[in-house]
């Protein structure tokens, strides 16, 4: 059923990894098998963050990956050499598991090429570029995930997140959630539900030139988003036109650089509980989301049928 | 059991020795003596004094553990008891089936208060979905808002809210009465089969979606009829009752019945017509 849930402060920095882990923590019963995390955090704003995996030790049985720690070395080599090709300068890189790294890049060039080029690269997938965003998944609980990439030390203002429970697709990080906007930066989306028209939408949008990178029905909405913007949509406009491209059920949550917004479909088939004041959106699958971080009384809704909402900083 | 009718065409199943009977329509009422409802108690439940009052404070429990904890205080005799720091956890105050008067002081997550019969309960706060679903009787009232499928299945009793509900309010409802002061989402009175429903606010897409009886009445606008819900005359009866519905729920006491549009079901789809034990009853 999977649980999502957002947050944005509007007029203040704050520990937003730790914010999020609470408020995904409070939904583990609705997803166990990974957790991602979309922080925007603050940043000079002078170069891009890529977040990126090499492979990933994954599943069990016959679903399972496992690799050989040098072999995700030789792809990094390997990810360094485009990078220099390209004409990006690494100015700090982090190598926060054996597969997934943090890269702060010097770029100014076409991120579509960009991306194209360092994905060429068998088994490596960027999870996001951006000159705030920061995403991070991996498989296991809230707590689990912001510790092993010590997300403690993120301070920002809003932030997306999900704790999936697979469904449509593997138990692994390429189809965990949030899904990066590609090729757009700061763009990340997550999304509760199931979307029965990802095939024929899929088809459309590759022929267009989006990339998907995994099987996972939600990644549709990152991508179908993106498009959408690529052709001068706003966000607001994409998010209100996917209401009636997407076909199935669906509460999905997409932040930018500077905004945060929220989409339900006209069935009104998955939860969302909305927390609003005039410093601070809380939102989540359920309102013990918002109550991990706010445990005093508070008016909280259902935002109805078919409503998008977007708030920006 | 009267007017039963012998099927003149006989299916393969019935050639077979498998029906003797065939049920149809009005011809499956039972008639019951009210008091046969009012003398119905469960058994183990409590005789509690509504004057002896206690506080619960479930800041640190677990629901099932809470839910015990109130079943404990009934046993001892509490009549009124008020519940702390709900904080929004799901399913609290769930199987009662006795008479007791329920406080929560804050807000409660799914399926709060499901499946009881007999309790008066008031929530200061908001509630998550599927609120009273199977709802048999009792009073059950929402300060704030509440989340979709609000009063699922109910059979009997009074659900108020006197914010605004999600989506398919009354989904299913076989009886009883749902009022929301506010708004209500797409399928309001989706599948609904027996009861009424009272939105003052607007609704959403699809109003009384495949319903096959019962009454709908709206106080603002409707985003679409569903199938087979069609509007129907509201009668001085209809216009009586609501004014004491609404008098009696502590909502919309003024507001003017009779711009209220009443929605029923237009039975092309399905007639149902089999009463529930309350409704004949005809208590309200």
């Amino acid at each position: 059923m999977c649980g999502i849930a957002g947050l944005i402060h509007k007029d203040k920095s704050v520990n937003i990894g730790t914010e999020l882990q609470s408020m995904l923590q409070a939904l583990k019963h609705r997803g166990p098998d990974s957790t991602g995390y979309a922080l925007y955090g603050d940043t000079d704003g002078q170069n891009f963050i890529m977040r990126f995996i090499v492979g990933e030790n994954v599943g069990e049985g016959s679903s399972s990956i496992n690799e050989e720690t040098t072999i995700y070395d030789e792809r990094k080599k390997l990810v360094d050499k485009h990078l220099a090709d390209l004409g990006a300068t690494i100015i700090k890189e982090e190598r926060l598991t054996p597969y997934s790294l943090r890269y702060e890049i010097k770029y100014d060039k076409d991120l579509m090429a960009f991306s194209k080029k360092i994905e060429s690269v068998p088994m490596v997938e960027i999870l996001s570029i951006g000159k705030s965003l920061e995403l991070v998944k991996d498989i296991g609980d809230a707590k689990e995930v912001y510790d092993r990439y010590d997300l403690s030390k993120i301070k920002g203002t809003h932030a997306i997140g999900h704790a999936r429970m697979a469904t449509e697709s593997g138990v692994d990080i390429k189809s965990a959630h949030p899904f990066w906007g590609y090729p757009f930066s700061d763009v990340a989306v997550v999304h509760n539900g199931q979307l029965t028209n990802y095939w024929n939408n899929r088809r459309a949008l590759e022929n267009k030139g989006m990339r998907f990178m995994s099987e996972c029905d939600s990644e549709l909405i990152a991508v179908y988003l993106a498009e959408k913007m690529r052709n001068g949509a706003t966000l607001a406009e994409g998010m209100k036109d996917s209401l009636t491209g997407l076909d199935g059920v669906f509460t999905y949550f997409v932040a930018t650089k500077d905004c945060l917004g929220m989409a339900k479909d006209t069935m009104a088939a998955k939860p969302l509980v909305l927390y609003e004041s005039d410093n601070l959106i809380a939102m989540g699958s359920e309102e013990i989301a918002i109550r991990a971080i706010l445990p005093q009384e508070i008016d909280t809704y259902d935002p109805f049928d078919g409503e998008v909402k977007v708030w920006q900083i | 059991m009267a007017n039963l009718k012998d099927s003149s065409k006989k299916s393969k199943s019935q050639s077979m020795g498998m029906h003797t009977e065939l049920l149809k329509g009005r011809t499956q009422q039972r008639f019951f003596d009210s008091e046969e409802a009012e003398n119905f108690y469960y058994f183990g439940n409590y005789d509690v004094d509504f004057n002896k009052r206690t506080e619960l404070d479930v800041k640190n429990m677990e629901a099932p553990q809470a839910n015990k904890k109130i079943d404990e205080l009934m046993s001892e005799g509490y009549g009124t008891i008020v519940i702390q720091n709900p904080q929004g956890k799901h399913s609290l105050g769930v199987g009662i089936l006795n008479k007791l008067n329920l406080i929560f002081e804050g807000s409660l997550g799914y399926f709060a208060v499901g499946s009881c019969d007999g309790p008066n309960v008031r929530i200061t706060g908001r509630v998550g979905w599927s609120c009273a679903q199977n709802l048999m009787a009792g009073k059950v009232v929402i300060e704030k808002n509440a989340g979709s499928s609000f009063g699922a299945a109910i059979r009997g009793g009074d659900l108020i809210c006197k914010g605004s509900v999600g989506a398919r309010t009354g989904i299913d409802m076989k009886g009883g009465t749902i009022i929301v002061g506010g708004d209500a989402g797409a399928f309001t009175g989706f599948m609904m089969q027996r009861g009424r429903i009272i939105i003052l606010g607007d609704v959403g897409i699809n109003l009384g979606d495949s319903m096959y009886d019962g009454t709908i009445f709206i106080g603002g606008k409707i985003g679409s009829f569903g199938s087979d819900a069609i509007e129907a005359e509201l009668t001085f009866v209809d216009k009586e009752w609501l004014k004491r519905k609404l008098k009696v729920a502590e909502i919309g006491e003024n507001f003017d019945v009779n711009k209220i549009k009443k929605i029923v079901a237009g039975k092309k789809l399905w007639n149902y017509d089999n009463l529930e034990p309350t409704e004949k009853k005809g208590a309200i």
